[in-house]
């Protein structure tokens, strides 16, 4: 296929569909890394100009990674849906990307989510990299995913929050004073999501006990989550442990989930061992991913086609598809996590968290964003400042929140209880309602629906401290 | 409850019901509000700590300052340096495969030495200007009879550098004591990563890791040493080292992960 451009009185020619794509991407060290970034800032727009005119049928015809080699692979393009394709099966990558921003414009939340299951991540991620940042908010604000377990998640106008209670060494009453700090700041009505300092099945059963009798205690509409291997969680269901929801990492190549340890069929065994016990009490979804920019190239996991390395933002939407085959509850990329040599600085993190939000809900994933950073990431608190509020203007589902945005157990740096309400009150937001409405029978919120500043003795806070601590 | 770190906050009055919450982890948590935003007083104690991690990511390796620490310590080896193929900060943070490797044109003495020592800055040169020395003099002192090579100072570095350096100063083992990624409440972290015939290409599951060697707060010198030493021994006798040696029941220290 002749895929070249003349810009500036050069031409740029790009031998394959992975190389176009990878040329094509917005700058971020990880592709520098696997050798497959643009070399120029013109060969980058070059790139852009040559996929805006590939139609986006190509991406059901040509692979970037292999079918017959990758179950990834197999897995998206034996579950795409033709008829949710049809409205969009005509357009180009740049049309497609003009056809989603006049559906945000008119609010045409129905015509932009019932694309999902005819979209594939490659489609999706194409798209997203001719897309600047307003483009990115816009399109995701009116992309529509909802799921519920025992709180209802995605509606719009709601941010909800993983309330990550993490500890070094899983000490139970160092647990539940995260919790407690938490829920008295108003957060936890995505998930009570630990995890654990080890992988042990004992281990992992014990922290979910205490969660659930957290929640049980005062009739809290979550649910919980110990974050351990599928594996684990698959012991704990065996062990008749109160498992809420299956966890898993997941990766966009069949090779990448190997490294995780995880094949497709493990993970349908967790989330029927899940369905099993009817935990939920508005809906059903019972599996919870994470993901994350650069974890293919870091498990050396990002090759396709011929032995083509593969731009992690297009393996990133592949991992979304092994998500969405299991009806998560939430899925999250955790975008600052990884490291400054897949996302060097807040302007990469900010760029990768917005594309991460918008094509997993494109394709039909309920997205959370771990808005973070590590400290060798030039990274700071104004840009996970950015970063949440572009979120919640761009209807993101759910963020994570550790106790002062010190994650003391896997040290890096997430967002505060504090900037959840910040985001909340800046935006005009608020938690899940069934969430809202137990925080408003704990006597948490004041008469305008803020999650009140508790003087410490005030009832409330009196009574949830002495039930939780000995 | 204790927690070996402790904290520097304030806990506030003793009648304080939050001071509960407070005494009973290590999270920041009860850190109360302004709004909805985080009170300046806290908030600047955050940006303290962050300011001292991104410091020690940022400080330059000391090659001076570290041969004072160890001839103050009574390390009576020579002490040579090398640089990795990142150039400067930014490439190293951004490019691990260049900090594996030396720079061109690094030549080290051949020998044949049952150990060689790298103190490499990795992510927290500070933990290396602060721990190496009293780290090397432990180890050594646990090691009579072994011959050692000159300690090499490695600029810009990553663990996976001790391979073509140990191979080529001819070290039957390397341990690489390497600055780890900083968290917010520990810069100055040092990990110690152990080597048996030491080579490029080496996975990382051939190596093992003891953590977190970070007087008084993390583990001593003298524990750290005591384990390094009885790997280093179970790795002479197996000629090996890694899962292999895991499995061979050599002490790994508590919460080292």
């Amino acid at each position: 296929m002749n895929r070249r451009t003349t810009l500036a009185g050069h031409t740029y020619e790009f031998p394959a569909l992975s190389d176009l794509l990878a040329k094509a991407t917005p700058a971020r060290s990880g592709d520098v890394l696997a050798g497959v970034a643009a070399e120029s800032e013109a060969q980058r727009v070059a790139a852009q100009l040559v996929l805006a005119d590939v139609p986006l049928a190509t991406f059901l015809d040509e692979q970037v990674v292999g079918y017959d080699e990758d179950d990834v692979t197999r897995l998206i393009l034996d579950g795409h849906d033709p008829a949710a394709f049809a409205p969009v099966s005509a357009l180009t990558v740049g049309e497609f990307r003009d056809w989603l921003l006049a559906r945000a414009a008119e609010g045409d939340e129905a015509a932009i989510s019932g694309l999902a299951r005819g979209l594939t991540p490659e489609m999706v991620a194409a798209t997203s990299k001719l897309m600047r940042t307003a483009d990115l908010v816009a399109v995701g604000r009116r992309t529509r995913v909802v799921t519920g377990l025992r709180s209802t998640l995605g509606l719009p106008g709601r941010l909800a929050s993983r309330l990550q209670p993490n500890h070094p060494t899983d000490d139970a009453i160092g647990v539940t004073a995260s919790i407690l700090d938490g829920l008295l700041h108003g957060c936890g009505d995505a998930v009570i999501g630990i995890n654990p300092a080890t992988d042990s099945p004992t281990r992992t059963v014990a922290l979910l006990e205490l969660v659930d009798a957290v929640i049980s205690r005062y009739e809290i509409p979550t649910q919980s989550c110990v974050l351990a291997h599928v594996t684990t969680t698959l012991r704990a269901l065996e062990a008749g442990a109160p498992v809420d929801l299956v966890f898993q990492s997941v990766s966009g190549t069949q090779a990448g989930n190997r490294g995780f340890g995880v094949t497709l069929d493990l993970l349908a065994e967790a989330r029927a061992g899940a369905l099993e016990l009817g935990r939920g009490t508005v809906g059903e979804h019972v599996t919870y991913f994470e993901t994350g920019q650069g974890s293919a190239l870091s498990a050396d996991a990002h090759r396709g086609v011929d032995g083509r390395a593969v731009d992690q933002q297009t393996l990133e939407c592949r991992a979304y598809g092994v998500a969405r085959a299991f009806d998560p509850l939430l899925v999250n990329t955790v975008v600052g996590f990884i490291g400054p040599e897949y996302l060097y600085d807040g302007k990469q993190v900010i760029r990768a968290g917005l594309e991460d939000h918008v094509c997993g809900k494109l394709l039909g994933l309920p997205m959370g964003v771990d808005v973070c950073y590590t400290n060798h990431t030039d990274v700071d608190g104004d840009d996970t400042d950015t970063l949440v509020l572009l979120l919640g203007a761009a209807g993101c589902g759910f963020v994570i929140a550790v106790p002062g945005s010190d994650d003391v157990m896997l040290h890096y740096q997430s967002l505060s209880f504090q900037d959840v309400l910040t985001a909340r009150q800046v935006l005009g937001l608020r938690p899940a309602p069934e969430f809202e409405t137990w925080l408003g029978r704990m006597e948490l919120l004041d008469d305008a629906g803020r999650v009140r500043d508790l003087a410490p003795d005030t009832p409330a806070a009196k009574a949830l401290l002495a039930a939780a601590l000995p | 409850m204790t927690h070996p770190e402790g904290r520097s906050r304030d806990f506030g009055p003793p009648d304080d019901p939050w001071a509960v919450l407070r005494g009973s982890t290590r999270a920041r948590v009860a850190l109360g509000r302004a709004g909805d935003g985080l009170p300046t007083a806290r908030w600047l104690e955050f940006r303290a700590a962050h300011a001292a991690a991104r410091d020690a990511v940022h400080t330059a390796l000391d090659g001076d300052l570290v041969r004072t620490a160890l001839t103050a310590a009574g390390v009576p080896l020579d002490v040579l340096e090398v640089r990795s193929r990142a150039p400067d900060r930014g490439t190293y943070l951004q490019r691990p495969d260049l900090g594996r490797q030396p720079a061109e044109g690094t030549e080290l003495p051949a020998g044949r030495y049952d150990l060689a020592l790298v103190l490499a800055d990795g992510l927290s040169p500070r933990a290396v200007h602060e721990h190496a020395a009293g780290t090397v003099a432990a180890v050594l002192e646990r090691l009579p009879g072994w011959s050692v090579a000159p300690i090499v100072l490695a600029h810009q570095a990553r663990v996976a550098l001790g391979d073509p350096v140990g191979q080529a100063l001819g070290a039957a083992v390397v341990v690489v004591a390497v600055g780890e990624r900083p968290g917010l409440s520990s810069a100055d972290s040092l990990g110690l990563y152990l080597t048996s015939g030491p080579r490029p290409g080496r996975a990382d599951s051939e190596r093992n890791c003891i953590s977190n060697v970070r007087p008084p707060h993390g583990l001593a010198y003298v524990q750290a040493a005591d384990t390094l030493a009885a790997l280093l021994q179970a790795a002479r006798r197996l000629g090996a080292s890694g899962v292999v040696l895991k499995d061979e029941g050599a002490a790994l220290p508590p919460g080292g992960g």
